[in-house]
């Protein structure tokens, strides 16, 4: 009989995913228009080094790398959140029509010409609305099922969907760039990226426990519920909590595909799945994951920059494929 | 000792009359077979009585205190329930399957001991599943799923058995296992729900006997009293003849033309 693995040795991927983190932040760090060596990143951070490079990565470098990461998480954990919680494999942070509405409040923004503070606020402004409004939709008048949840999502989605081809196609042309990269997912409009950290943080903190919880879910509702767990509660906090995370995402990024659903597959593929483990593995790696393809949108074709999203899509794809093929 | 009694119970069926409302307990040791023909009830009573479903009235009394009085977790300390649908969405491993059946006794923050390890071990041996611990749940047949969820709701180490079709898509040898272990659950003073296709396995296994009608009518008592030929043709309204085998009676459809 083989022994389970003790509880210390489970961990072992979170400490190789948070070391392969802040390796992807530093290279983010040194690399750019003027690229940093090792040695002048180590005078910086402990405190000394050029004045140039101290702001290049104090003030410029780090802050975007951190939102990236911060973003990263989100998504990868609110991905996780929606994929056990409507029990379908194909559940993103986007499938409950939260980045359609942040996106059309964003865009609307844009048009009126608000200040990029203003975009963000409305962004999670819209988000919000959203998923209340796709929650309150799918009580309706009878029983509240996940299915119906996904349903209602997907139509309010598409709902966006056709809203936002409505403003691309009547938008002034000189907006379209901003906003074609807003909807593309970009981190040039990340500012401060501690409200994203504090929002990765605190979330974490409060998901851990519950992670046991969300394994039995996964099970199906009936199950769960004869194995003691109270479902509408914690459905009902699952819903609120990726909601809030999608909509911190979506606010400092716009909407960056493919990570949410991606990074939590490729990690049950390799780690199992386990929500004790998945979930914090999903915020590391979904934040490196990000970090890289931030730097990579900004130094492949420099001085040019491409939207993040892009390159997710790019780097995620032929990933999540080969993990796929060599699966059992 | 626990044991779970039935008040005035009417489950709730959308469209059908009230029928008669059900009264009896399920006394630690006694082994109840719900029988009855399909969309009798009989799988809305058994959620019913494990508390997931409400009742059109009347109600469950857990140890003489209402269900829906407890937290979820102390009632899934009592009572296990099999469920005849599965969801496997995600992969999960044999053992990491049976494990959850340690849910209930554990706080957000605990991570599964060696003790749960050792009850999750044991259930699955005694299934026979023990080489299959490290299999993907998905890939395991229909039979040995079956088997599974009975070793999952043994690790939860209940006092009452609420078990929907035990038996389906088991061959003949993991049949008897599960009822003798069914039966051995009952003799040490669990009380054991069952609801069952199969007369002559209720005839073999079960001290005790609901027969659920499609309107709603009911009737239960001692196995043997229940069992009746007349009884059982107008339960499945289907000419039944009894056979003898070492001095027991089995059920067997009546050729045409016969009884």
């Amino acid at each position: 009989m083989k022994d389970v693995e003790p509880h210390a040795f489970r961990s072992l991927p979170l400490l190789w995913l948070a070391i392969a983190a802040v390796a992807c932040i530093a290279l983010s760090v040194a690399v750019g228009s003027i690229a940093i060596s090792a040695n002048e990143l180590w005078a910086v951070v402990s405190g000394h080094g050029e004045p140039l490079h101290r702001t290049l990565v104090l003030e410029l470098r780090l802050p975007r790398a951190l939102a990236a990461f911060a973003t990263g998480g989100l998504l990868a954990v609110a991905g996780a959140l929606m994929q056990v919680l409507l029990r379908n494999p194909l559940a993103d942070p986007y499938v409950l029509g939260l980045s359609g509405g942040a996106a059309v409040a964003a865009l609307l923004s844009m048009l009126a010409g608000l200040p990029p503070v203003l975009v963000s606020l409305a962004a999670f402004a819209g988000a919000l609305a959203s998923a209340i409004l796709v929650f309150g939709l799918s009580h309706g008048t009878g029983s509240w099922t996940t299915t119906r949840l996904l349903l209602t999502g997907v139509v309010v989605s598409s709902g966006w969907g056709a809203v936002i081809t409505f403003m691309l196609a009547i938008g002034p042309t000189e907006q379209l760039p901003g906003m074609l990269y807003w909807l593309m997912g970009d981190l040039a409009y990340a500012r401060s990226p501690w409200p994203a950290l504090i929002v990765l943080a605190l979330s974490s903190l409060i998901l851990l426990p519950m992670g046991r919880s969300l394994n039995v879910l996964a099970r199906g509702p009936l199950q769960a519920a004869a194995l003691g767990v109270a479902v509408r509660p914690l459905e009902w906090g699952v819903y609120a909590s990726a909601s809030l995370l999608t909509a911190s995402a979506v606010t400092t990024a716009g909407s960056i595909g493919f990570i949410g659903l991606v990074v939590p597959h490729m990690l049950r593929l390799v780690l199992g799945n386990d929500q004790r483990l998945i979930l914090p593995a999903a915020a590391l790696a979904g934040g490196a994951l990000l970090v890289l393809a931030d730097t990579l949108a900004r130094t492949i074709i420099a001085p040019e920059q491409l939207p993040a999203g892009v390159i997710t899509a790019l780097l995620g794809v032929p990933t999540f494929l080969y993990l796929l093929y060599r699966s059992r | 000792m626990t044991r779970l009694q039935l008040e005035e119970l009417v489950i709730d069926i959308p469209g059908r009359n009230d029928g008669r409302p059900l009264n009896f307990a399920i006394e630690p040791g006694q082994r109840w077979a719900v029988l009855g023909p399909n969309g009798a009830g009989k799988t809305t009573l058994l959620h019913t009585l494990a508390g997931l479903r409400k009742a059109r009235s009347g109600c469950v009394l857990l140890d003489s205190k209402p269900l829906q009085d407890y937290r979820r977790k102390q009632v899934a300390q009592h009572i296990a329930v099999v469920f005849q649908e599965r969801h496997d969405g995600f992969p999960a491993t044999v053992l990491e399957t049976a494990l959850i059946g340690r849910h209930p006794y554990m706080a957000p923050w605990d991570v599964e001991t060696d003790t749960d390890l050792q009850l999750a071990r044991q259930a699955l041996a005694s299934m026979a599943l023990s080489d299959y611990e490290e299999r993907l749940v998905s890939t395991l047949s229909g039979g040995e799923r079956q088997r599974l969820a009975i070793a999952t709701a043994k690790t939860q180490q209940p006092h009452i058995w609420l078990a929907d079709e035990p038996t389906n898509h088991l061959d003949l040898k993991h049949q008897v296992k599960i009822m003798q272990l069914l039966a051995n659950e009952a003799a040490n003073h669990c009380g054991v729900c069952m609801c069952l296709h199969d007369v002559n396995l209720a005839a073999r296994w079960c001290s005790h006997v609901l027969l659920l009608y499609p309107d709603g009518e009911a009737c239960w008592g001692p196995a043997d009293e229940m069992l009746q030929l007349p009884a059982l043709q107008k339960l499945y309204d289907q000419p039944l003849t009894i056979a003898r085998v070492n001095d027991r009676p089995y059920f067997v459809p009546a050729e045409q033309g016969e009884a």
